[in-house]
C-alpha cells in the first residue's frame, strides 16, 4: 500500500532510473516506445480501418439489397468498378475479400489484441513497460505497413485481391482465372507477410513480458482473467502465424516462381497450364492451421476484457476463476487440432472429417463453460449498466447464439449443405465478427479513462450500444435462413436461380439494418475522437476496479507508476467481500487492513496468517456481536 | 451529457447550412451550364424540381428518374466536357447532398433529445434525486423488453424465415440428415431461450439499487460440474449421431460404388459438363494436356472406355437409384451443390472427388408436393470461382427409369465424328493395328 502514499518521495528515484529525456514530437507520438503510446496508435488504427471495412461492406450490401438498380453516386467514388453506378461482379469479390481481411486482421487481431495487450498487459502486472519496448514499436510499424499495403491494392488497375479472404489457390494463384489475382494479390500476401512480422514480433514480447515482469506478489493465479487470455492469445498466435508464413511464402513461389506446391493439371480458360503434382488441398491445411487457431485469437482477448468489465460492473467476483482460466487453456490447446472443419467436403479423406468433428465438439465443452459461468457473475450481483457492461453483455448474447451455431456447422454431416451458405456467413459473424468486436468495444468504453485521461459519454454509448446490438441481430439472424435454403456465399446476386428470389428482401431488410447500424457507429466516432479532447476528466479509479492499472495516475508517465511499482497481496476480485466496508477491495491492500472481511480460503493454507486472523476473530468477534445487537 | 457541451447546436446547423449551400451551388451551376436547362424540356425541370424534396424516398425513384434526365439536361454539358471525364447527373450530387443533410437533421434531434436528458437530470438533481440508478433502471427494462421482442423474433423468423427455408430432402441419406438438424435446432432452441432468459433477466433483475450489495460468491465446484459434464453428455450424444450419419454417408462399400449409376461432372468457369458412361457403364480417362477446343475435357481417347461416354445437357437421375458422381474441375476450384439433396462436395482441378446418393423424388413429385409447377432441383457452385460464381448452375431432374432411358438415347456422344477422324490420323501415325482402326469405325 505504498504506492500512493509515498508517491511523492519516491518520485525523485524514478526520474533518476529513467533518464529524464526530452521527447520530442517524433519520439513521443510517432516512432514512440512507450505501451501506453503504442496501445493508442493500435486502436486508432484499428478504428479507421474497421470504418473503412465497415464501408466496404456497405456497398456490396447494396449491391446485395438492389441487384438491378444503379446508384450513380457509386460512379462517383469508385469509377470503373462502378460503371453505370452498378457495382461489378468482380469488384464485388474484391469488397467482400478485403472486408473479411481487414476485419479479421486488422480489427480484431491488430486493432484488439494489439490495443489492449500493450495497454493491459504492463499496467495489470505492474511492469514499468514491455519486456522489450523497441520491437514493440516496430510491431506498431510493421503493422502500419501492411494496412497501408492493403489499402494500396484499391489504387491499382487490376484491383485489390478478389479470391475470398481464404485466398484460395488456384484462384489467387492464377491471374487469368480473375484480375484481383494479379498485382492486386501481391499486394495483399506482401500485407500478410508484414502484418505476421509485427504479430511475432508483439507476441514474443507479449509473452516474456508476462512470464518475467510480474510485480511482487502478482503470482500466476493472482493474474486478471484479460492478462490469462491475452497470454493465451499470443502463446496461440505465435505458434499458428508462422504457418500461414508457409502457406504464404509457398503461394508467392507458384505465382512468381513457377513451382506446382497447390496446383495440378489446370487449363485456364482454353489455355493448358504447365503445373503439376501440386494439390489446393494442401494450401487449405496450411491455411485453416493458422485460420482457426486465428478465430480464437480474436475471440479470447474479448472474452479476457468481458470477464473483468461483468466482474467489476456487477460487484462480484468473476464466477469461477480457476474453471474460467483452465477452459481458456483447453480452447487454445483444442483450437490447434480443428482446422479440419473447414475441409469436411473439400475432398479430404472422410475419415479424417469424422475426427475433426469430435475435436470440434469437444471445444464447445470448455465454451459452455465460460458462458455458464458469466450468467453465474451476473446472478445476484448488483449490476451497473455502464456502456462498457451493456456491451459485455452484448458479448456473451453473441457468443451464446453463435456458439450454438457452431454445432451444426462442426457436425460434418450437417456441414454437406450448410458449408459456404449463407449459415456460415452468419454463424461466424455472430460469434466471431459481433462477439468480438463488442469485447473490443467493451474495452474501449471502460479503458478509454486509462488511455484518454477523460471519459466518454455515456448517454451517446447507451444510443452507440442499442443501435449497434438491436441492428447486428437484424443483420445477421436471418441470414440463417438463406443459408439453410441453399443460398451459397460470396454470391454477387440471387437474381439467377428462381429459388432466391424470396430472399431478396429480405436482403433488403438486411441492408436497412446494416445500413443504420452503421450509422450508428458515428455516435462512437464522434463520442471516441470528441471525449479525448473535450471528455469530463476522469478520476484515479472510476470504476471502483481492483486491478492494479487503476492505482496509476491519470497522467500518463514514463514508467506508469511516479514510485515504486506497488505490491499485490490478493487477487482481483474482491468485489462486495462481506464484512469490508467497500464494495471492493483493490489488489494492493494487504489482508492486514481487511481484518474484518478475510476468509479463511485468502491465506492459501499460510498458517501464521490463519493464526493470526484467527486471534484477531476471537478478539472481535463479541465487539461485532454487541454491535449488531 | 459532455458532448452536449462541446456540439454547439448553432455551429452545426450553420456547418449544416453552408456545406447545403456550397453542395448546391456547385450542383446548380452544373445546370446553370447547360444554358438549355429552362428552355430544354419542361419535364427534366419538373422531374428534378419534384425529386428533390421528395428526397426520403429510396434513390429508386431517383435512379428511375435519372437517366431520362441526364438525357435531356446533361447532353449539352457532355458536349463541353472532355469525353473521358465522368458524365454525371446533376441530380446525383442534389440527392447525395439530401441524404447527408437528412443525416445531419438526424444527430441535431439526437442532440437536442441529449439536452433535454442532461435538463431532466439536472432537474432530478435538484429535487434531490439519483440521476444514475435511474438510468441503470432503463436498461434493465430495456433488457426485459428485448428479452421479450427477441424470442418473439426467434419465433417469428422460424415461423416465417423457417418455412420459407426448409424442404425435406429428396434424398435416402438427406432424410437422415434432416432428422439430425432437426434434433440439433430443438436442442439448441431450447439452450439459447434458456440462457438468454437468464442472461437478459439476470441484468433485469439485479440492476443496481444504492443499498443493495452483490453476494460474494466465488466458485461452487459442484455446480461447475454439473455444467461441465451435461454439455459433455449432451455433445457425446450428438458426435456420436454425427459420426455414424456421416461415416454411412461417406463410407460407400466398394459392391455399393458399383451397383450405382457412375456419372461424371466437370466444373470450370462458369458452366459445368456433365458425362454419362455410356453402355459400358465406365467413364474414360482424362488428361489435361489433351484438351482442345474439339476435345474440352481433354478425354483421352486411347481408353476405349471413353468411346461411348455421352454428353448430358442436364443431370437427370432415375430415382431410387444409387448415383456416384465423379467430380473434377477443369481449372480452380468449384463447388457441386445440390441443397435440396444435401449433397455437397468441392471440385479439385487434379484430383477426383465422389459423393454417392440415391435420389427419392422425382421432379414431377417434388412439384406436387410445393404446389409449384415450375419447380425445378437445382446443382449450384458453392466455392468462391470469379466473376461468374453466382450463376454457374445446371439443372437437375429425376425420373422415372423409361424416361432416363428415353432421354439417355437422346444425349450425344463425346467422341464426334470429328474427333474420330482426328483419333485415326493420330492411331495411324502410330500405325497402330487393324482391329482398333475397326472398332473405331463402329465406336460408340
Ligand atoms: C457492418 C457490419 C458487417 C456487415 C454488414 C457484414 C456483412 C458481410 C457479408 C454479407 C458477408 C458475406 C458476403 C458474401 O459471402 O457474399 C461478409 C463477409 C465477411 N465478413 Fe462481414 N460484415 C460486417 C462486419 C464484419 C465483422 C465485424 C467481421 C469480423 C470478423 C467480419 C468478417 C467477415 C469475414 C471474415 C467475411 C468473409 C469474407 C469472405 O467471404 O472472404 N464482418 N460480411
Ligand atoms: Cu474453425
Ligand atoms: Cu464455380
Amino acid at each position: 500500500m505504498s504506492n500512493i502514499t509515498s508517491a511523492g518521495a519516491h518520485s525523485v528515484d524514478h526520474h533518476g532510473d529513467h533518464g529524464h529525456h526530452h521527447e520530442s514530437f517524433w519520439t513521443k507520438y510517432v516512432f514512440s516506445q512507450d505501451h501506453k503510446m503504442i496501445a493508442k496508435q493500435f486502436l486508432i488504427t484499428g478504428i479507421i480501418m474497421a470504418v473503412f471495412a465497415m464501408i466496404l461492406s456497405i456497398l456490396f450490401r447494396l449491391q446485395l439489397a438492389w441487384p438491378d438498380k444503379e446508384f450513380p453516386i457509386l460512379e462517383v467514388f469508385l469509377g470503373k468498378w462502378a460503371e453505370g453506378g452498378r457495382i461489378n461482379p468482380e469488384f464485388f469479390l474484391a469488397l467482400v475479400t478485403i472486408h473479411g481481411t481487414i476485419m479479421v486482421f486488422f480489427v480484431l487481431t491488430a486493432g484488439l489484441s494489439g490495443t489492449f495487450a500493450n495497454l493491459l498487459i504492463p499496467y495489470q502486472l505492474g511492469a514499468r513497460d514491455m519486456a522489450s519496448p523497441f520491437m514493440n514499436m516496430l510491431s506498431y510499424w510493421f503493422f502500419f505497413t501492411a494496412c497501408v499495403v492493403m489499402i494500396s491494392s484499391f489504387f491499382v488497375e487490376s484491383g485489390p485481391a478478389s479470391a475470398g479472404w481464404t485466398v484460395y489457390p488456384p484462384l489467387s494463384a492464377i491471374p487469368k482465372a480473375i484480375s484481383g489475382s494479379g498485382l492486386g494479390m501481391s499486394l495483399w500476401l506482401t500485407s500478410m507477410v508484414l502484418f505476421i512480422i509485427s504479430q511475432i514480433l508483439g507476441g514474443t514480447n507479449y509473452i516474456s513480458t508476462i512470464l518475467n515482469m510480474r510485480t511482487k506478489g502478482m503470482s500466476f493465479w493472482k493474474m486478471p482473467l484479460t492478462i490469462w487470455a491475452l497470454f493465451l492469445t499470443a502463446i496461440v498466435g505465435l505458434f499458428s502465424f508462422p504457418v500461414l508464413v508457409a502457406a504464404v511464402v509457398l503461394l508467392i513461389f507458384d505465382r512468381s516462381v513457377g513451382t506446382s506446391f497447390y496446383l495440378s493439371d489446370l487449363v485456364v480458360q482454353g489455355q493448358i497450364l504447365p503445373y503439376e503434382g501440386g494439390s489446393p488441398v494442401l494450401f487449405q491445411h496450411l491455411f485453416w492451421f493458422l485460420g482457426h487457431p486465428e478465430v480464437y485469437i480474436v475471440l479470447m482477448p474479448a472474452l479476457g476484457l468481458t470477464s473483468e468489465v461483468i466482474s467489476t460492473n456487477s460487484r462480484k467476483p468473476i464466477f469461477g476463476y480457476h474453471a474460467m482460466v483452465y477452459s481458456l487453456i483447453g480452447i487454445s490447446t483444442l483450437s490447434f487440432i480443428v482446422w479440419g472443419h473447414h475441409m469436411f467436403v473439400t475432398g479430404m479423406n472422410p475419415f479424417l472429417g469424422g475426427v475433426f468433428m469430435i475435436t470440434t465438439l469437444i471445444i464447445a465443452v470448455p465454451s459452455a463453460v465460460k458462458v455458464f459461468n458469466y450468467l453465474a457473475t451476473l446472478w445476484r450481483g448488483n449490476i451497473r449498466f455502464t456502456p462498457a457492461m451493456l456491451f459485455a453483455i452484448g458479448m456473451v448474447s453473441f457468443f451464446i447464439s453463435g456458439g450454438l451455431t457452431g454445432l451444426y456447422v462442426g457436425n460434418s454431416a450437417l456441414d454437406i449443405n450448410l458449408h459456404d451458405t449463407y449459415f456460415i456467413v452468419a454463424h461466424f459473424h455472430l460469434v466471431m465478427g459481433s462477439a468480438s468486436i463488442f469485447g473490443m468495444l467493451c474495452g474501449v468504453y471502460h479503458w478509454y479513462p486509462k488511455l484518454f485521461g477523460r471519459m466518454m459519454d455515456e448517454k451517446l454509448g447507451y444510443l452507440h450500444f442499442w443501435l449497434t446490438f438491436i441492428g447486428a441481430y437484424m443483420v445477421f439472424f436471418p441470414m440463417h435462413f438463406m443459408g439453410i435454403d441453399g443460398v451459397p456465399r460470396r454470391y454477387y446476386a440471387f437474381t439467377e436461380f428462381p429459388f432466391m428470389e424470396k430472399w431478396i428482401s429480405v436482403n433488403v431488410f438486411i441492408t436497412w439494418s446494416a445500413i443504420i447500424a452503421g450509422l450508428g457507429q458515428v455516435a462512437f466516432l464522434w463520442n471516441f475522437f470528441g471525449s479525448i479532447r473535450f471528455g469530463k476528466r476522469a478520476t484515479q479509479n472510476p470504476w471502483g476496479a481492483n486491478t492494479l492499472e487503476w492505482t496509476t495516475p491519470v497522467e500518463h508517465i514514463h514508467g506508469n507508476w511516479p514510485g515504486e511499482i506497488p505490491t499485490v497481496h490478493r487477487w482481483p476480485y474482491d468485489y462486495s467481500k462481506p464484512g469490508h466496508h467497500e464494495d471492493f477491495i483493490p489488489q494492493t491492500v494487504p489482508f492486514s487492513e481487511t481484518m474484518s472481511s478475510n476468509l479463511p480460503h485468502d491465506f492459501e493454507g499460510d498458517q501464521e496468517a490463519e493464526r493470526i486472523q484467527r486471534e484477531w476473530e476471537l478478539a472481535n468477534k463479541p465487539q461485532t456481536e454487541k454491535e449488531t445487537e | 451529457m459532455g458532448f452536449i457541451k462541446y456540439i454547439n447546436l448553432k455551429t452545426v446547423f450553420i456547418l449544416a447550412l453552408s456545406i447545403s449551400m456550397g453542395l448546391s451551388g456547385r450542383a446548380f451551376s452544373q445546370e446553370a451550364d447547360t444554358a438549355a436547362r429552362v428552355t430544354d424540356t419542361t419535364a427534366a425541370v419538373s422531374s428534378a424540381g419534384d425529386a428533390a424534396p421528395a428526397d426520403t424516398a429510396a434513390s429508386a425513384d431517383t435512379a428511375a428518374v435519372a437517366p431520362a434526365v441526364s438525357k435531356a439536361a446533361a447532353a449539352p454539358a457532355a458536349a463541353v466536357e472532355p469525353e473521358s471525364k465522368l458524365n454525371i447527373d446533376p441530380q446525383v450530387y442534389t440527392n447525395f447532398f439530401y441524404y447527408t443533410l437528412l443525416f445531419f437533421l438526424i444527430c441535431v434531434v439526437v442532440a437536442v433529445i441529449g439536452r433535454i436528458l442532461k435538463v431532466y437530470e439536472l432537474t432530478r438533481k435538484m429535487n434531490g434525486l439519483d440521476a444514475e440508478y435511474y438510468m441503470y433502471s432503463f436498461h434493465a427494462y430495456f433488457f426485459l423488453v428485448s428479452l421479450i421482442a427477441g424470442l418473439y423474433g426467434v419465433y417469428w423468423s422460424y415461423a416465417h424465415h423457417g418455412t420459407q427455408a426448409w424442404r425435406a430432402a429428396a434424398t435416402e441419406h438427406g432424410a437422415q440428415i434432416d432428422i439430425m438438424f432437426l434434433v440439433t435446432t430443438v436442442i439448441i432452441t431450447i439452450v439459447l431461450v434458456l440462457t438468454h432468459i437468464a442472461l437478459f433477466g439476470f441484468a433485469f433483475k439485479y440492476r443496481a439499487t444504492p443499498t443493495r450489495k452483490a453476494y460474494f460468491y466465488p466458485h461452487n465446484n459442484t455446480i461447475e460440474k454439473i455444467w461441465t459434464i451435461v454439455p459433455a453428455v449432451v455433445l457425446t450424444i450428438l458426435v456420436l449421431f454425427g459420426f455414424f450419419t456421416w461415416r454411412s454417408i461417406t463410407n460407400v462399400s466398394e459392391e455399393d460404388q458399383q451397383n450405382a449409376l457412375l456419372i461424371e461432372v466437370t466444373g470450370e468457369q462458369f458452366a459445368w459438363t456433365v458425362r454419362y458412361p455410356g453402355r459400358d457403364g465406365k467413364i474414360g480417362e482424362r488428361n489435361y494436356k489433351l484438351t482442345s477446343p474439339l476435345n474440352g475435357l481433354g478425354i483421352d481417347f486411347n481408353d476405349k472406355n471413353s468411346w461411348d461416354d455421352q454428353l448430358g445437357s442436364e443431370i437427370v437421375l432415375p430415382v431410387n437409384k444409387p448415383v456416384r458422381v465423379q467430380i473434377t474441375s477443369k481449372d480452380i476450384l468449384h463447388s457441386f451443390f445440390i441443397p435440396d439433396f444435401r449433397v455437397q462436395m468441392n471440385a479439385v482441378p487434379g484430383m477426383k472427388t465422389y459423393f454417392q446418393f440415391t435420389p427419392t423424388i422425382t421432379t414431377e413429385e417434388m412439384r406436387d408436393k410445393l404446389g409449384d409447377y415450375n419447380y425445378d432441383f437445382v446443382m449450384l457452385c458453392a466455392k468462391i470461382c470469379g466473376g461468374g460464381h453466382y450463376n454457374m448452375q445446371k439443372r437437375v431432374r429425376v425420373v422415372t427409369e423409361e424416361e432416363y432411358q428415353a432421354w439417355l438415347n437422346e444425349q450425344p456422344y463425346f467422341f464426334t465424328e470429328e474427333l474420330r477422324k482426328e483419333f485415326q490420323v493420330s492411331q495411324q501415325a502410330e500405325s497402330e493395328n487393324e482391329q482398333d482402326a475397326k472398332l473405331l469405325a463402329t465406336a460408340n
